[in-house]
């Protein structure tokens, strides 16, 4: 028996009795357009979540002043002391090489106004670095020029939600507000960033330069002189970040020269357990997402099987006669294991475009992310195949090992 | 006799559900010669036993003891695969009920054996044409088995029988739901086939039908006599 042989009874079989054919088909196909459509959302989360997390930075470390132990042992909240110094920035960014950005800074709140208009926005002070390790870009204007780091230019970007609040529809470069008491020249307006990973409005910020906003926004004494708030930093490769973090802490300890043995006066951080957590929840989400296509996929099988044990009984005369004439136990087996086959390759075929149609809807509709590539189709269309020969192996064994004279008698 | 025997069994028996309290001998014993080009009627009541014995010539199944060799082939040793092989070789089926498949033409129905043999799709159809002119049908080959009278679904299943040119034509009951005259004309066919030097079994329970036959075998409650010509028993 060929196996075009084979193909052409078992496609004559299915088409004699096509409704049900096509009925037990639906359950593959829904089993496999679900599969397609689950894994695509999958794994389109997981590289939204990629995406994400290379926006936040897995090449950035953020230092800040560690949180003061009292004589107790009670310890202070974050910022309750100043530990960080203009100087550790310049250290870091001259000493250790694989570090690619670097900036220290200040930040606060303030009022800001222009005409009758004004807006209490926060600020940051900021090295000329800070810009590209936080990838803002710049809508309008310029970035500061080098010269503006020096501390005696009153110069300022806005965030888009400020540039909006004061100016409306106007661009507002080249214009002049006032930041607490001082007067600053809009030279730069940013590029929208919308809302951040914790929902606040990341475009509600204000840029000065460092020093201007240690001179022009910052009490006097608020900060010990040539103080940072914080330093940021990225490196040009995310394996280095380890490697970084504690060249930086070991160069840190040194500089504030702590001993062996004493606690750290600051604290360095990555964003690596936050990815992970994410991860961890995304592949959860995907693994779950898989067992219930897995699950459909899984009932469409026995129904195959059901119907494939119904044809068995149905057509014991066909497959008796068929062994008078001379058909083998595997030649039996073969042909009613090529129908459960076609069944759900036909119903892999048909859910494979299903599926693909489905996922680019839920694409386009932007409800989920969706990622669709070869891997999953390969994987559907592996699923289809796996489904007929497992569901169909018993009913085509209970076929082939039928009594030939039981079978005629019927 | 210088020919061997097509059909050569000796001591044949068949228990079945040996040692229980259900057991059931259904053949014992059976001694049986018939050579190529002979027609041969075993007759016997409804469980005389002769469906077994029937079964057993038509290599369905395998004896509990004695031996049977068809067309020189011992069966007590093959497997489920090397029967379906055998029969394909040796046996052509007659059934009563005819047991054609509803949904494929009398072509396609005379063929289907072919599938199971070595002969390559090219050929198949123009073999079983010939099948079907053989038994006067070769017009009817596009029917389907529905639009055919009950004799000529017989005959298109005997073109069947014959496709793969078995030296055994084995009929059960093959006039059984014909009527007489349709019956008659099934009956010349088979000596036809005699004739034309294949060996028909025909099993009955019909004395009209099993006189055809050139030697009749009765099977009563298992025992295999034949009927000496002119007579009773032997």
């Amino acid at each position: 028996m060929t196996h075009v042989d084979v193909l052409r009874t078992a496609i004559h079989a299915l088409r004699g009795n096509w409704v049900r054919s096509a009925l037990t088909s639906l359950g593959v196909i829904i089993g496999i357009a679900a599969v397609i459509v689950m894994v695509s959302v999958g794994q389109g989360t997981q590289a939204e979540i990629d995406n994400l997390v290379s926006g936040l930075g897995s090449q950035r470390l953020d230092i800040s002043s560690a949180a003061q132990r009292g004589p107790g042992g009670a310890r202070t909240g974050a910022g309750s002391r100043y530990t960080l110094y203009q100087g550790d920035a310049d250290a870091i960014r001259n000493e250790i090489p694989e570090v690619q950005y670097v900036s220290g800074s200040l930040r606060g709140s303030t009022q800001v106004v222009f005409a009758e208009n004004n807006w209490a926005a926060s600020w940051q002070g900021v090295e000329p670095d800070y810009f590209a390790i936080n990838a803002w870009e710049l809508a309008e204007g310029d970035f500061f020029e080098p010269q503006d780091y020096g501390g005696s230019s009153n110069v300022v970007i806005l965030g888009e939600t400020v540039r909006r609040e004061l100016f409306g529809d106007q661009p507002g470069i080249g214009e002049s507000v006032r930041l607490g008491r001082a007067l600053f020249t809009v030279v730069g307006v940013l590029e929208p960033k919308g809302q951040g990973g914790w929902g606040q409005d990341q475009d509600d910020i204000m840029m000065v330069p460092l020093e201007t906003g240690r001179r022009r926004l910052l009490g006097s004494s608020a900060l010990p002189p040539k103080a940072v708030m914080s330093i940021a930093l990225t490196v040009a490769h995310a394996d280095d970040l380890g490697y970084v973090q504690s060249e930086v802490e070991a160069l840190l300890r040194q500089r504030h020269r702590i001993g062996p043995g004493e606690e750290d006066d600051f604290v360095v951080r990555n964003i690596s357990e936050i990815v992970a957590a994410r991860t961890a929840t995304t592949r959860l989400m995907s693994l779950l997402l898989g067992a219930v296509a897995t699950i459909s996929l899984v009932v469409g099988g026995i129904g195959i099987m059901n119907i494939m044990l119904v044809s068995v009984t149905e057509r014991i005369r066909e497959i008796g006669l068929r062994m008078a004439v001379g058909a083998g136990p595997s030649a039996v087996r073969r042909q009613f294991l090529a129908e459960a086959m076609l069944i759900s390759l036909i119903g892999g075929v048909i859910g494979i475009a299903l599926g693909v149609v489905g996922t680019l809807v839920v694409g386009r509709l932007g409800a989920l992310p969706v990622e669709l590539n070869g891997k999953v189709i390969g994987l559907a269309a592996g699923f289809s195949i796996a489904t007929g020969l497992f569901f169909g192996y018993y009913p085509a064994r209970k076929a082939s090992t039928l009594d030939p004279i039981e079978a005629l008698r019927q | 006799m210088s020919q061997p025997p097509v059909i050569e069994a000796h001591g044949l028996g068949k228990v079945y559900s040996p040692g229980t309290q259900a057991e059931v001998v259904a053949l014992r014993n059976a001694d049986l010669r018939i050579a190529r080009g002979e027609f041969v009627a075993i007759m016997g009541p409804s469980g005389s036993g002769k469906s077994t014995l029937m079964n057993l010539i038509g290599c369905l199944d395998t004896p509990s003891s004695g031996s049977y060799l068809c067309d020189g082939i011992d069966v007590a040793t093959l497997d489920a695969e090397e029967l379906a092989a055998l029969r394909r070789d040796k046996i052509g089926f007659v059934f009563q009920g005819f047991h054609l498949l509803p949904r494929m033409s009398a072509l396609d129905n005379v063929a289907m054996p072919l599938v199971y043999s070595e002969v390559p799709p090219a050929e198949r159809q123009e073999l079983a044409l010939q099948a079907l002119d053989a038994v006067g049908l070769a017009e009817r080959a596009a029917h389907r088995p529905n639009e055919l009278s009950g004799g000529q679904q017989q005959r298109v299943a005997i073109a069947r029988a014959l496709i793969n040119n078995p030296p055994i034509v084995l009929a059960d009951e093959p006039t059984g739901a014909l009527d007489s005259r349709t019956g008659a004309e099934i009956l010349a066919l088979f000596k036809r086939l005699r004739d034309g030097g294949h060996t028909v079994v025909l099993i009955t329970h019909d004395p009209e039908v099993a006189a055809h036959a050139d030697r009749i075998f009765m099977i009563h409650d298992g025992q295999l006599q034949e009927q000496v010509p002119g007579g009773g028993a032997s």
